[in-house]
């Protein structure tokens, strides 16, 4: 069996910028395994614009990102292989993977760092009533279709899900000629970010219809109509709301999931996002084993999740110079009042050089609050924000030095101003 | 009166601007700026594909040279749609020249090898 250092699972951002980071620092035994016939991962189909700006302090699309990776990765002659689908990751580091080549092989890595992306909820996760006509799409399917293949899916679209893909293809299909009837939101407010409600929809005069979702799907062999209606706060819906639109297609943008099955068998525990559960290396629980991007949980900008990917590399660099010795000491980070998730979960403080970062998304919108760090009962941090967001993943630094003990618990809860 | 939604920072206020370019509803000095600019001179950068030819693929993906005015973004897909290109194309290649009469080209954003 071939042995190797580090092995990259996933060959799109976040594994481009791990394998290049770990190239960085030194190491020159790295595999980068890739499902497709390119690296790049899911930027090829994103053509937009806004990408980079923290990274390459540009605005750059999707294709102009990856390709700005995959030269590097080539650059620094890093090995790679496409339509390389891995099947199987076990406890001890042993990577199944399969291509036409070489069939089905295995590879004993001694670190690994997993970045498969995330995939998208579609039709079945939400159980709308009625037909079960053709024309209903994730707003990720049809982008590829039209981006990468020339395919407009359809004339008349409605989309149900306010999520920044929903909103980019509701733009992008305008443009190609659709008639995007409307998007529907089942929160009463928008999963998308707000510059993107902006361009895509409000440019366009598209509507935004919050609080409600779709009622009934309506069509034979193809999409004929949807009825949307409104819902309360329990997400019932409110009888005599209905409105039937006549549309030909139905684009789903109702949330994205980490892809971790391939982790499933190695005995791990996982978060609420789905992703692993990392500590402050972005190491799961089976010692050298790493995860970072939307693998780990759902990013909305590709420059963070670059980022957590370059952490991950550095844990793993350390952990195979035998620098990361997880302690008994440890902290429990403990997602509280008004937080969805927190990422990392768990903290070695003794490992940190400096500062801990923490990731955090909000489970509502909220105004004039205060964000607590409380570690062992006593605050340690309170920072205030005039607006925050689901949409958009906060990022808080703390100081090393502010954590008194090397063990214990750390909360994260928001503080409503009365 | 017109009813904006400030993109400047995540609180996203209502703004109103006014004919006078008076606005009212911004929390900070950001939102008035932002109002103004989008009331006077909105633009936008348009990216899209064009048909490839001489490729395995098939579609090329490409993004204004810089930002074009916003009433001038059907006008520009039409041209884009109108023309196809051949393989090789390497990023920045300029494919279609001066597509706004205000010298912004249309150019690659993905190499494409020939087949």
């Amino acid at each position: 069996m071939r042995n190797c250092n580090l092995v990259i699972v996933g060959g799109g951002s976040a594994g481009m910028a791990a394998g290049c980071k770990a190239y960085e620092l030194g190491e020159r035994d790295i595999l980068i395994l890739e499902k497709n016939n390119y690296l790049g991962g899911i930027l090829n189909q994103c053509i937009h614009n806004g990408f980079g700006i923290h990274e390459f302090k540009s605005e750059l699309t999707g294709p102009e990102f990856m390709t700005r990776f995959s030269d590097k990765v080539k650059q620094y002659n890093i090995e790679y292989k496409l339509n390389s689908t891995v099947i199987n990751i076990s406890e001890d580091k042993i990577i199944t993977y399969s291509n036409e080549q070489e069939g089905i092989v295995d590879i004993q890595a001694k670190a690994i760092i997993f970045t498969t992306g995330c995939y998208e909820r579609n039709a079945g996760a939400i159980q709308i009533p009625g037909d079960r006509p053709s024309g209903i799409l994730t707003a990720g399917q049809a982008q590829l279709y039209l981006n990468n293949y020339g395919y407009l899916v359809g004339k008349k679209v409605f989309i149900l899900g306010s999520g920044d893909i929903g909103l980019i293809m509701a733009r992008r299909m305008t443009l190609e000629g659709a008639k995007v009837i409307g998007v529907a939101e089942i929160n009463p407010y928008s999963a998308g970010l707000n510059r993107n409600i902006q361009q895509c929809l409000l440019d366009l005069n598209i509507p935004l219809y919050l609080s409600h979702t779709v009622k009934q799907i309506i069509g034979k062999s193809h999409v004929e109509k949807i009825v949307l209606a409104k819902v309360d706060e329990k997400f019932n819906f409110i009888p005599g709301t209905e409105i039937e639109f006549e549309c030909d297609t139905l684009l789903l943008s109702i949330g994205l999931i980490p892809y971790t099955a391939l982790l499933s068998k190695t005995g791990m525990t996982f978060s609420k996002t789905k992703g692993a559960n990392i500590n402050q290396a972005m190491e799961t629980d089976i010692p050298g084993i790493f995860s970072a991007g939307n693998a780990l949980h759902v990013h909305d900008v590709v420059d963070y999740v670059v980022a957590e990917a370059k952490e991950a590399a550095v844990g793993a660099i350390k952990y195979l110079n035998g620098q990361l010795n997880n302690s008994n000491n440890k902290i429990d980070i403990i997602p509280s009042f008004g937080i969805n998730y927190v990422i990392p979960q768990k903290l070695y403080i003794d490992e940190v050089d400096d500062i801990v970062t923490f990731k955090f998304r909000v489970n509502k919108p909220y105004k004039d609050i205060n964000i607590l760090f409380i570690f062992n009962g006593e605050i340690i941090k309170k920072i205030y924000k005039t607006a925050i967001i689901p949409s958009e993943m906060e990022m808080i630094n703390i100081s090393k030095s502010l954590f008194k003990n090397n063990n214990g618990q750390l909360v994260i809860k928001i503080e409503e101003k009365k | 009166m017109k009813q904006l939604t400030c993109i400047v920072c995540p609180r996203g206020c209502q703004l109103n601007i006014d004919d006078n370019n008076v606005v009212t509803g911004n929390f900070c000095p950001r939102g008035k700026n932002y109002a103004i600019s989008e009331i006077t001179n909105p633009t936008r950068i348009v990216t899209s594909t064009m048909k490839v030819l001489n490729s395995n693929e098939v579609r090329v993906p490409v993004k204004t040279s810089k930002p074009i005015k916003k009433d001038l973004m059907f006008e520009i897909m039409d041209k884009i749609n109108s023309k196809l290109v051949y393989a090789p194309i390497k990023i920045g290649d300029i494919l279609i020249e001066n597509v706004d009469g205000d010298n912004t080209d249309i150019i690659a954003t993905k190499n494409i090898d020939v087949k």
